[in-house]
């Protein structure tokens, strides 16, 4: 791991000389609310900020996204893909929603990799800021392992006061940090520093679950038959909003568009909502998931069972988004925790027995 | 913008479709039409039975259609069983003989037809279901020497929705099949079976460790046929489904399929019962 140490004056000179090169995007203020969006002056960059309305996923996955073009009106039809490989850099991660880019990136990249998704993705660069205390009432990512960086990042920034320690993780994050002006390699007072702050903001983020993450496979695979699921069902809304805040939903509908020649226009991925009605209905009319109950179950199910199966990484970053976004506060950290107390019952009557 | 900076570019894509000439269009009911599709020169489907294929209408869109025809009948040009049904089967039907549609794929598992060999065949498709299932029956009739009896039982509601008419008068003819036919609602003319397609089993006899039992058909119909093959004692595991989903995607992205943990898309669309049968979301 390189360490570098940058001082925060230096920023907005920093933000100008990427902006020559690269799109630049960061968190900045909407209203009273944090969006991600491309900046148009450094100084509008908020770095220490609550958790965006949509994670910065819709950068690497935008909401509407062209696939293709066709032209139909010749002898022959002219399709071709639309990649977007522009140069761009997101400042102001947090380290949950880096995590959940790591999922998105196995989701895309395993099997038949989504090369759409992947050219964006290359032409991507992501600097990351440490959480130094919790940014949401919501957020539980202490308990889902995401209060630090995962393995792959580029470039990760922690708030040391005046200055702050940069750590480069990838080639792609120190051709970035090049542009910087004033920065210097960490002497060992920094790194006391920075262990100090580091070891400081632990004890600032509390456990929301009352079990391990690494039980929530077992703890779902014993609760399928769960009543849970009825009584949550009976109050969901299925409005899809958890699924469309939520940093590792990449469930999506794809959609053709003419323009007013009728003959040339555009394929367009969106994307959808397991919660919504029709979502899993085929041609004849049938809805294989057709009630609330299933289909919030099935979203449980897949990012604390399926996933871990098939990607090795549990569905779920613990940003508190969803339970945010949810009208009837159905909040992830309730419901597993609800799962987890009706699985005690049948220990301890075993327990009993025994005795 | 410096595109120096990004390492490669990207220039194809999974969800490029290929152009494909129709080149016959054939109405099969009032609702179905039977596409025949030709292969650009040097490209091959190499499908098997069963897998399926995303067809697009640019302008309108893009849907998964099994593939009907065998891979033993044609290595240039392959068949489309469509039933006009959305937005996307009825631009379809618009089109004919010379115009142009998308297709990608193949896609999906299809039948392990190697397991199937030296068996006894009993297919039970119902109403649509014997599109995918037609591709199956026309490969095992085409290697017939290899495989043991073959049963056909197919129902259909109306005598008019019977699928592949000339197919089935000729089905009918061959000493090698045993073909049995029922309508629910029958019309003047008909004169065979009348019930819904469960009524045909008592018509036959099976050896059950010999049997390898197929469906396809609407939903519904499922639970009813499958209780017909476990209660002529077919082992779960010879027993065949080919399942419906709408694969957006067909490339386990999009979600849509998703049965459980199962896509349909790449583990399927063809399971046995016994991989299926514990999957709440797989037949209801």
């Amino acid at each position: 791991m390189s360490i570098r140490i940058f001082p925060k004056i230096n920023l907005p000179d920093w933000l100008l000389r990427i902006q020559r090169d690269y799109r630049l995007i960061g968190s900045t203020e909407a209203g009273d609310q944090i969006v991600f969006e491309e900046l148009q002056y450094p100084s509008d960059l908020l770095l220490d900020h609550a958790p965006s309305i949509l994670p910065p996923k819709k950068i690497l996955l935008p909401q509407w996204e062209t696939l293709l073009k066709f032209d139909t009106s010749g002898s022959s039809h002219k399709v071709e893909p639309v990649f977007d490989q522009s140069p761009t850099i997101v400042f102001g991660i947090h380290t949950c929603d880096l995590h959940a880019i790591s999922l998105m990136d196995r989701v895309f990249g395993q099997g038949y990799p989504d090369q759409h998704y992947q050219a964006r993705r290359k032409a991507t660069t992501l600097v990351s800021i440490e959480c130094l205390r919790p940014c949401s009432e919501f957020s539980f990512c202490k308990d889902m392992g995401t209060l630090s960086t995962p393995d792959d990042f580029d470039l990760h920034l922690t708030d040391l006061g005046s200055v702050y320690v940069i750590e480069v993780g990838s080639e792609k994050g120190l051709r970035v940090l090049h542009s910087a002006v004033g920065v210097r390699e960490a002497t060992p007072k920094d790194y006391q520093r920075l262990q100090k702050v580091m070891s400081g903001k632990w004890s600032r983020f509390s456990y929301q679950l009352d079990f391990d993450m690494t039980e929530l496979p077992s703890l779902l695979d014993l609760s399928y038959e769960s009543e849970l699921w009825d009584i949550l069902g009976e109050k969901c809304l299925s409005c899809g909003g958890c699924n469309i805040v939520c940093p590792t939903c990449n469930c999506f509908d794809v959609v053709d568009q003419v323009d007013f020649t009728l003959h040339s226009g555009s394929r367009t991925r969106v994307w959808d909502s397991c919660q919504l009605d029709r979502f899993s209905s085929v041609a004849g009319g049938h809805d294989f998931r057709s009630n609330r109950a299933a289909r919030l179950r099935h979203r449980f199910f897949h990012k604390f069972m399926y996933q871990p199966e098939t990607y090795g990484f549990i569905g779920c970053v613990g940003c508190g988004r969803c339970a945010q976004a949810c009208l009837v506060s159905i909040t992830p950290v309730e419901v597993l925790n609800d799962l987890y107390r009706r699985q005690i019952p049948y220990t301890s009557i075993e327990q009993e027995v025994l005795v | 913008m410096n595109h120096s900076l990004v390492e490669t570019l990207e220039t194809t894509s999974i969800y490029l479709p290929r152009s494909m000439l129709i080149s016959d269009v054939r109405p099969l009911t009032q609702l179905e039409k039977l596409f025949t599709i030709e292969l650009p020169e040097g490209v091959s489907l190499h499908h098997r039975p069963g897998q399926f294929v995303e067809v697009s209408v640019l302008g309108v869109g893009e849907a998964p259609i099994s593939i009907s025809s065998s891979p033993s009948r044609s290595n240039t040009s392959f068949e489309l069983c469509v039933r006009r049904t959305g937005r996307l089967t009825n631009a379809l039907h618009a089109l004919g003989p010379g115009d142009l549609i998308g297709i990608r794929g193949p896609f999906g598992n299809g039948f392990s037809v190697e397991r199937f060999r030296g068996k006894d065949m009993l297919f039970a498709p119902g109403g649509l279901g014997l599109a995918p299932l037609r591709s199956l029956i026309n490969e095992v009739l085409d290697d017939r020497g290899n495989y043991g009896r073959v049963m056909i039982l197919y129902g259909a509601r109306h005598p008019s929705e019977l699928l592949f008419i000339e197919e089935l008068d000729h089905w009918k003819t061959r000493e090698d099949v045993e073909l049995h036919l029922s309508v629910d609602r029958p019309d003047d003319r008909w004169t065979g079976n009348v019930g819904v397609i469960t009524t045909l089993f008592p018509k036959i006899q099976v050896h059950p460790r010999n049997t390898v039992a197929v469906t396809c058909g609407p939903p519904v119909m499922y639970r009813y046929v499958l209780m017909e093959f476990l209660g002529k004692s077919i082992p779960e595991g010879n027993i065949w489904l080919s399942l419906e989903r709408r694969m957006k995607c067909g490339v386990g992205k999009c979600g849509h399929c998703q049965m459980d943990h199962i896509y349909t898309c790449l583990d399927g669309p063809v399971f046995s019962y016994a991989q299926i049968k514990h999957l709440e979301e797989a037949l209801s």
